[in-house]
């Protein structure tokens, strides 16, 4: 019998996760309603099947999600019948850190110190992470067990060697680890998965007239009033969708009538331009999210 | 300049059938392999290439290849493909790939997923992590330059992974002309020492990763060449998990299922062979037997499920199954085992301390082990083995190993998974080693307990008490055995039967023999711990006075005896007070040089985190200390 592709992948996410249920003593899965999360929630509810998954989901909020991902969040959370857990940094509510005012400190203070101080209030030693290796450059060498030091610290030339099936989830207390069981998926690979196994993702992937605007040559979906506008700006429908999902005010649509599955497989693979391009974080400097991961981002 | 042309085209059923192209997409297998070679010889150029020739890269990263490549690169003006594969920025700086990095890239009939190693010798461990999880190693030579040192040690370390499958791309051709005569040289050089090494399959093919001779599509450069295009062959050959499907069945069990009290299912992944309800399965190591009740998976039942899937088994009797053990064919069970030969490769920067217990994994079984003196080390140049005494980073040895209970395995040469195991450090929790179980040796099956009349209860019966350990810990001149002697005088007093073991009864006599390296404090401490278990076993009440620096070795001897034996007593005192004490003398000797490895001078101690007991010396006089300790042991009041 041949297993396919994406039975092999399967049956390794599945390994995965089971062996760190089986040796963390309090893991979570961190949960941001994207598309690879979807998969990742999917594969959980397989690998403990009949069980309901034994840990909680964690989405690490920053309130600016766009309204279609709280929607899904609460229903995929009641379907699997899991805890949902929802974090917002204190610190960014309390100084009311924005993607307008605040420039990068938005990302870093809602998403990069939100995770930090999401593990510490609740105490996880380990969490599930839907990053795939195929992303980006420095995440072709992390780890499937990525070990973080007590101040959540990644450290690239000191990671633990990783041989055939064995994960070493031993830790000391305080550190605690990251595991992305989708390591070895491609972004292919995933939407095919998602098609194959009639997995619910967020509306938005999919085209519909949308109001937007044009903001420093990305397309901006206005999702509520709190987005600024100048004098002159007014809405625009067009018919848009998303590669990946993040904050909206951060997060550049493309103009697209994909509106089934196999039309957004299709464009994603007759497009010119990777997928991270849609988000702002890479834009940076180059080497940033190698930067933002030794400081903790996911 | 291979920017952007004609061929970088995506595939054209994608645009014109997308759902014939996803039907087509759907059906394929999943190759990992390695790539083996240095810098020098392009493998990133390859990797790079093969991401190019299968549509794997997209246009702004074509455009920052562009950029990169003018600034950056290596290759002038034309596009340097090793850009797209080093990834960190460090090693983008120094120009060499420094870790194991995965690459992804598909064709209609498989899915590739590239394990990126340097080339590097103090590597050694990247390569052996990236070759463990591939079916197959493409290993580079450069045309130029021919069978290398470096050739022969990538070609050792790929045999000695188990990877079946060698592709031997002679690159570079372009550099030497397309000659047919330098290729079949270069053959003929790999034949000889393929042969000597075990390889008696491989294939060769000669390409050019920079200019894409025999990549995706047959070169006509080289006419003389009959066999495959690289990816052709990578498309074709045959994969390990099919292989593994003809075994016996093997399921390490990693979860016990249990939702409710009328469900009980063991899940894990089938490590080889097939399963079907009702076959019947025996359960390693207990050898309980039973009967396959059902395959459950969330998608329904299956009627049967082959090595490679992960499932959940529930079986048609309540035995006890638990986490660790493998549920096996009933008429062809797993070996059981607690000592073997191993093949080690050392990945920690700390050499291999023989004896010192260690966790080792294997499956999903963790226990304590140890590896004794290796019986060699293996140069990796030149195959030859060398006496070691420890093991080095990035070494690899042929030594045995002893756990502290009965695992089970099987050869790694016949299963990869059943036989390979990591080796994780008890203070750090790194992981230190990777090794590869040869077989199990004989004594272990044939030494068995001989059943005793007068055993421990009767010995402690007799006695009238508790057997226990006090083992003092602490720097030299902490005053250990000053207060051992002084509990030792109460315990006489008060009709207990003792014996203290020090650095004078034993470092004169059994452990003479012994120095003062890490390697013999570590065997210094094992001897002493097996000594005081006996004389737990005699009924005796055993106080041991030794620096014991290591937590590690504390340790080993605590895990030797049942719980609530070993009492752990740290005499605390400050280096600087010891120190000043000096009675032997010995600090001055150490800080002038004339006496090496001194604990607490060029040697570590290592305090202990959770002693039961803890002397503040420079709060308590000896006699004070003794009293305390024998009223934390009998729970008696401090006032007394």
């Amino acid at each position: 019998m041949n297993l396919t592709h994406l039975e092999r992948l399967e049956a390794e996410s599945i390994h995965i996760m089971r062996e760190l249920v089986a040796e963390a003593e309090n893991p979570v899965m961190l949960y941001s309603v994207g598309k690879d999360s979807a998969a990742m929630l999917h594969l959980a509810k397989k690998a403990f099947f009949p069980s309901t998954p034994p840990f909680p989901l964690l989405h690490v909020d920053t309130t600016w999600k766009f309204k279609d991902m709280y929607a899904l969040r609460e229903k995929a959370a009641k379907e699997a019948g899991m805890e949902l857990l929802i974090y917002q940094n204190p610190e960014a509510v309390e100084r009311g850190i924005n993607p307008f005012d605040h420039g990068s400190l938005h990302t870093e203070m809602w998403k990069t110190e939100g995770l930090k101080k999401a593990l510490d209030h609740y105490g996880f030693d380990a969490a599930f992470g839907g990053a795939r290796r195929d992303e980006e450059k420095s995440r072709a060498k992390e780890r499937v067990f990525s070990f973080r030091t007590a101040k959540h610290r990644w450290d690239a030339k000191n990671q633990r060697p990783e041989l055939w099936n064995l994960y070493n989830a031993r830790k000391a207390k305080g550190e605690s680890i990251r595991v992305f069981p989708l390591s070895n998926w491609t972004e292919l690979d995933v939407w095919q998965y998602i098609q194959l196994e009639d997995i619910e993702i967020v509306p938005l992937y999919f085209a519909a007239e949308r109001p937007t605007v044009v903001r420093d040559g990305m397309l901006i979906m206005v999702d509520d009033d709190r987005l600024p506008l100048q004098q002159d700006e007014a809405p625009v429908q067009r018919s848009i969708r998303f590669r990946t999902l993040g904050c909206y005010p951060l997060t550049g649509a493309i103009e697209s009538h994909a509106a089934t599955l196999p039309e957004v497989i299709q464009e994603m693979l007759l497009t010119t331009t990777s997928e991270r391009q849609g988000r702002a974080i890479d834009h940076d400097s180059s080497g940033s999210m190698e930067k933002k991961k030794q400081e903790g981002y996911f | 300049m291979v920017a952007k042309d004609e061929k970088y085209q995506t595939d054209a059923l994608i645009a014109e059938d997308i759902d014939a192209y996803l039907e087509a997409h759907q059906h394929k297998s999943m190759l990992r392999f390695i790539t083996c070679g240095s810098v020098d010889d392009g493998k990133s150029t390859l990797i790079g290439r093969l991401l190019y020739d299968t549509k794997m890269i997209f246009e702004d990263q074509l455009d920052a290849l562009e950029a990169d490549s003018k600034k950056v690169g290596t290759q002038g003006q034309n596009i340097d493909f090793a850009l797209l594969v080093d990834g960190l920025a460090a090693e983008r700086e120094q120009g060499i790939t420094i870790d194991v990095s995965y690459r992804f890239f598909t064709t209609e009939k498989r899915k590739f997923i590239v394990a990126d190693t340097p080339g590097h010798e103090q590597y050694t461990r990247n390569m052996v992590t990236g070759a463990s999880t591939a079916d197959l190693a493409v290993i580079l030579i450069d045309a130029r330059q021919g069978v290398l040192t470096q050739t022969r040690r990538h070609s050792y370390l790929v045999k000695l992974v188990g990877i079946k499958h060698v592709v031997l791309a002679v690159n570079k051709m372009d550099l030497v002309g397309y000659d047919q005569g330098v290729f079949d040289k270069i053959i003929a050089d790999y034949h000889e020492f393929a042969t000597s090494i075990g390889i008696d399959s491989y294939t060769a093919i000669p390409i050019s990763g920079l200019a894409g001779d025999n990549i995706a599509q047959l070169s006509d450069n080289t006419p003389w060449y009959s066999g495959q295009s690289l990816l052709e062959h990578l498309e074709n050959v045959q994969l390990d998990v099919a292989l593994n499907q003809d075994k016996a069945f093997r399921m390490a069990v990693q979860w016990v299922n249990r939702p409710n009290l009328d469900f009980r299912g063991f899940s894990g992944q089938i490590a080889a062979g097939s399963v079907k309800p009702g076959d019947k399965v025996r359960v390693v190591p207990s050898g309980k037997t039973s009967t396959i009740k059902r395959i459950v998976t969330m998608d329904g039942d299956l009627e049967v499920a082959v090595a490679g899937q992960s499932v959940t088994l529930t079986l048609a009797d309540e035995i006890d199954c638990s986490r660790g053990d493998v549920i096996a064919a009933a008429e062809s069970p797993p070996e059981v085992a607690d000592q073997f030969e191993t093949t080690i490769v050392w990945m920690s920067d700390e050499p291999l301390l023989p004896g010192r217990s260690v966790r080792m994994k294997i499956g999903t079984q963790t226990v304590s082990a140890h590896v004794q003196q290796p019986k060699y080390q293996i140069d990796i140049n030149s195959m030859q083995h060398l006496a070691a005494k420890k093991l080095e980073l990035n070494s690899i040895g042929v030594a045995e190993v002893a756990t502290d209970k009965p695992i089970v395995f099987e050869p790694y040469d016949s299963n990869r998974d059943m036989g390979g195991f990591i080796l994780i450090d008890k203070n750090t929790n790194a992981t230190i080693a990777a090794g590869m179980i040869h077989f199990s040796l004989r004594r272990s099956k044939n030494v068995h307990w001989q059943p005793v009349d007068i055993d421990r209860d009767a010995h402690c019966r007799l006695k009238n008490q508790r057997p226990l350990v006090l083992w003092f810990t602490g720097l030299s001149g902490s005053g250990k055995s000053t207060i051992a002697n002084e509990v030792e005088k109460r315990l006489h007093f008060m009709n207990r039967h003792t014996f203290l073991l020090d650095g004078d009864n034993i470092r004169h006599g059994l452990n003479r023999d012994l120095g003062f390296t890490d390697a013999d404090r570590v065997e210094n401490i094992r001897r002493i711990g097996e000594i005081a278990k006996l004389m737990t076993d005699a009924g005796l009440i055993v106080l041991t006075a030794f620096i014991s620096p290591f937590r590690a070795e504390r340790q080993m001897a605590r895990a030797m005896l049942p719980d609530g034996e070993f009492i752990e007593v740290f005499v605390d005192t400050p280096l600087q007070v010891a120190e000043s004490r000096d009675v032997k003398g010995l600090y001055k000797k150490a800080r002038s040089g004339e006496l090496k490895n001194f604990t607490g001078i060029d040697s570590p101690y290592e305090e202990p985190v959770s002693a039961e007991i803890r002397i503040d010396t420079t709060k308590m006089s000896a006699r004070e200390a003794a009293r305390h300790i024998v009223n934390q042991l009998f729970g008696l009041d401090e006032a007394d």
